[in-house]
């Protein structure tokens, strides 16, 4: 992707072992290493929580000891209006559709890769780095024109690959994952090698501006106490089932705080955002034959022509099903499941594999 | 790579010749100048000299000067110190709107306390109307505060025709002078100042050191209570080698006056005119004349700030934009946002402070440096390919 010749590269650096691991690793291969660091959000001293969250005072001041332990320039770039507007706000205005969304994606798609990229352009450097567990892959067939490829990062316990399946060919062009490759007990493996001081630092595994996971804490402090109406818990025939506290308290496939008294438990099949209502069933009302995904965003080829059999995921932990995908119009895809699934979540990622190759991704719309 | 700084209005390196003069104060006369037996005594005299050559470079009378713990400190005690003093009087104050940190704060804190504050606004130039400032003023007024220059933009204020304001009615009038103590002339006998803020890092002696003028008769509540020194007003024991320090300071400050300030004209004259000549569609902000020899505030329009500065990095020139306390997150500067500048020029404002070791050399690699990183930043940005006319 850089071309013959070691030049500048900017790695976007957390403080967390994977980042931190990655800057090392470019600079020993001889690249000239800048580390930028994305200020996003202003985190406010609860007292709990004391790592793991992105951009806290703490991530950066490691992440600047980092820098100054492996001889990198190091920067903090303050992002954070564009971040409030981005992904929180589209964060919090998702949950009052009723929708789960996945901020991590936008975050990558609208700040780390185009913000930040643009950042390291202008600070001379040919590409960002990062430290997620992915591979991109320069594919040149003899027929077809150059394209760039995503795969899945070798330790498939790690794999990121989900949250990047916005990432368009000019990015990806501008892109190096180092520890695509790596596993992540040889990641802190090399981490302990080198001597880098956040080599034992724990994971993160929270979304790093909502404070102790309470999203419905975080929805409510951030849009005022009045989101929180109650309203109904209806079946699928409308009937009135109970009441909801406020929809953005609940997930598809729920089954806890429905308070519903009845023989056999209940799952939120939807949320209604327009007549704030939760729709509950059984169990068996929970499987989705399919979905319909919009925003559907490209990699291993431009559009998607005809039918096209994939492994769809449809959260980042799971394993994934085989599907077939048909065009829609509008950038959307249709998505039948040869094997129905359960909690079909609208607002999450579908991305969709071939083996380890992304083919694309988009958003749920609907369950099918 | 050549490693220039050009930040000297964030802070300066110690001038050798205060380094030497603080060194025997650490191991061999290390005395509490308030013990009474020959320790103590042995270092009460160069506390003395100290506070003299302080008084010397402002024309004042050396027990009208009290040292403290820095300028930011300085600023504290004197608008907190007025404040509670006179807090049956009154509890309306008047201050502008480009003041430092130190002071805006200060006073964001006395009106949570239920104090009234005034903040008068500032021209594109960055000077208070003074019809405005005597129009402001109450019965209720019992301090007038108001920066002698600038630190952002060295735009410097009618010190005298303030003071004389302030004195014909009556109102205390402080003016926090730490970036124009040593590099332009204030004389304390003419100028109608009650109190004055100087710190020490801005003037080649170390940080954590700055000072305090308080004409006599002025009453201040102290806000550092515990031992008798500093005449009742600051408690603490003297940290005596950097008193020393910025007693020296002071000294070299006064004698190479006129010999810095020339220099330092004649270097960001420089700068400016290279500036200009090979780089299009910049802008100064500030007071073209009445303006700090060795301050210049630019903006270089259609690229931000923040990339600029941290290229300028790359290239080894150390520069600021914003005030160095805020630089943490780069904001766009309170300062140049209140002179009615647009937030995009504003963002793309650079200040060059130079110092007393800055040479022509230095003042030429950045001019050579300069143009080229603003074309390639220029190259990349989406304003710069619009060409949207900016009103200068």
């Amino acid at each position: 992707m850089l071309g013959g010749g070691k030049s500048c590269v900017a790695v976007a650096m957390s403080g967390g072992v994977d980042s931190s691991t990655a800057a090392a690793l470019l600079k020993e291969e001889g690249y000239e290493v800048i580390g930028l660091t994305m200020h996003l959000w202003d985190q406010t001293q609860d007292g709990r929580g004391k790592f793991g969250r992105c951009c806290s005072p703490e991530d950066i001041h490691d992440a600047r000891r980092v820098a100054d332990q492996i001889g990198i320039p190091h920067y903090v770039i303050n992002l954070r209006k564009a971040f409030a507007e981005e992904v929180v706000d589209y964060f919090v205005a998702e949950y009052l559709k009723g929708r789960t969304p996945n901020p991590c994606v936008l975050c990558n798609e609208k700040i780390k890769f185009d913000l930040l990229l643009r950042k390291a352009e202008e600070l001379g450097a040919k590409a960002l780095a990062t430290g997620h567990y992915a591979r991109i892959e320069l594919c040149s067939s003899p027929k077809k024109p150059l394209r760039y490829l995503l795969r899945r990062g070798k330790d498939r316990n790690k794999d990121q690959s989900y949250f990047l399946f916005s990432m368009t060919q000019e990015q990806m062009s501008k892109v190096l994952f180092p520890l695509g490759e790596k596993s992540k007990a040889e990641v802190r493996q090399q981490a302990l090698k080198l001597g880098l001081r956040v080599a034992k630092k724990a994971e993160s595994q929270e979304i790093c501006f909502v404070p102790d996971d309470d999203y419905r804490r975080f929805v409510e402090k951030r849009k005022g106490r009045e989101i929180s109406q109650p309203g109904e818990i209806v079946n699928r025939d409308g009937k009135v089932l109970g009441f909801h506290r406020g929809l953005h308290s609940y997930t598809i496939g729920q089954r806890r705080g429905l308070g519903i008294a009845a023989p056999h438990p209940y799952y939120v099949l939807a949320l209604d955002a327009e007549r704030n209502r939760v729709v509950a069933g059984k169990k068996e009302e929970l499987i989705a034959h399919g979905l319909v995904a919009s925003g559907v965003n490209w990699i291993s080829f431009p559009r998607l022509e005809g039918e096209v059999e994939a492994l769809v995921q449809i959260r980042h932990r799971h394993p994934g099903t085989p599907a077939i995908l048909s065009p829609l119009d509008m950038g959307r895809v249709k998505v039948d499941f040869k094997i129905p699934l359960n909690s079909v979540t609208p607002g999450q990622a579908a991305v969709f594999y071939l083996e380890d190759e992304v083919l694309g991704g988009g958003w749920i719309e609907r369950a099918l | 790579m050549r490693r220039v700084y050009m930040d000297h209005n964030a802070t300066t390196p110690v001038h050798p010749e205060v380094l030497e003069a603080m060194m025997p104060f650490f191991m061999e006369k290390f005395g509490n100048a308030s013990s009474i037996h020959w320790a103590g005594r042995e270092v009460k005299k160069y506390m003395d000299e100290a506070r003299e050559n302080v008084a010397a470079l402002l024309n004042a009378t050396p027990n009208e000067i009290i040292f403290t713990g820095c300028g930011t400190e300085s600023d504290n005690m004197a608008i907190k110190g007025v404040a509670f003093a006179a807090r049956e009087k009154g509890r309306h104050i008047i201050t502008t709107q480009v003041e430092h940190h130190a002071v805006l704060h200060t006073c964001q804190f006395l009106e949570k306390m239920g104090y009234e504050i005034t903040y008068l606004p500032v021209d594109s130039e960055g000077l208070i109307d003074l019809t405005e400032l005597r129009h402001s003023i109450r019965d209720q007024t019992i301090l007038i505060t108001i920066m002698f220059a600038n630190n952002e933009t060295g735009t410097i204020f009618p010190v005298q025709k303030i003071g004389e304001i302030a004195r014909e009615k009556g109102i205390i009038f402080h003016t926090d002078a730490i970036q124009a103590a040593g590099k332009v002339p204030i004389d304390l006998q003419r100028l109608p100042v009650d109190i004055l803020s100087l710190s020490g890092h801005k003037l080649y002696a170390p940080k954590g050191i700055g000072a305090q003028y308080i004409r006599s008769g002025t009453p201040l509540t102290s806000l550092i209570h515990g031992g008798a020194q500093e005449r009742n007003r600051r408690a603490g024991t003297e940290n005596v080698p950097y008193i020393v320090g910025l007693g020296k300071a002071s000294e070299i400050a006064r004698r190479d006056l006129q010999k810095r300030h020339d220099h330092l004209l004649a270097l960001r004259d420089r700068l400016h005119q290279g500036i200009i000549n090979r780089i299009p569609h910049v802008k100064l902000n500030g007071h073209p004349t009445e303006r700090l020899p060795n301050t210049l505030n630019m903006s270089f329009l259609y690229i931000e700030g923040e990339s600029l500065l941290l290229n300028l990095d790359l290239e080894g020139v150390a520069v600021s934009s914003g005030s160095a306390c805020t630089s943490g997150s780069l904001e766009s500067s309170h300062v140049l946002l209140a002179m009615g500048i647009p937030p995009e020029v504003a963002q793309s404002a650079i200040r060059f402070g130079l110092g007393w070791s800055n040479t022509l050399e230095d003042v030429d690699y950045t001019v050579e440096v300069l143009p080229r990183i603003v074309q390639r930043l220029r190259d990349m940005s989406p304003l710069y390919q619009k060409r949207v006319g900016m009103a200068l």
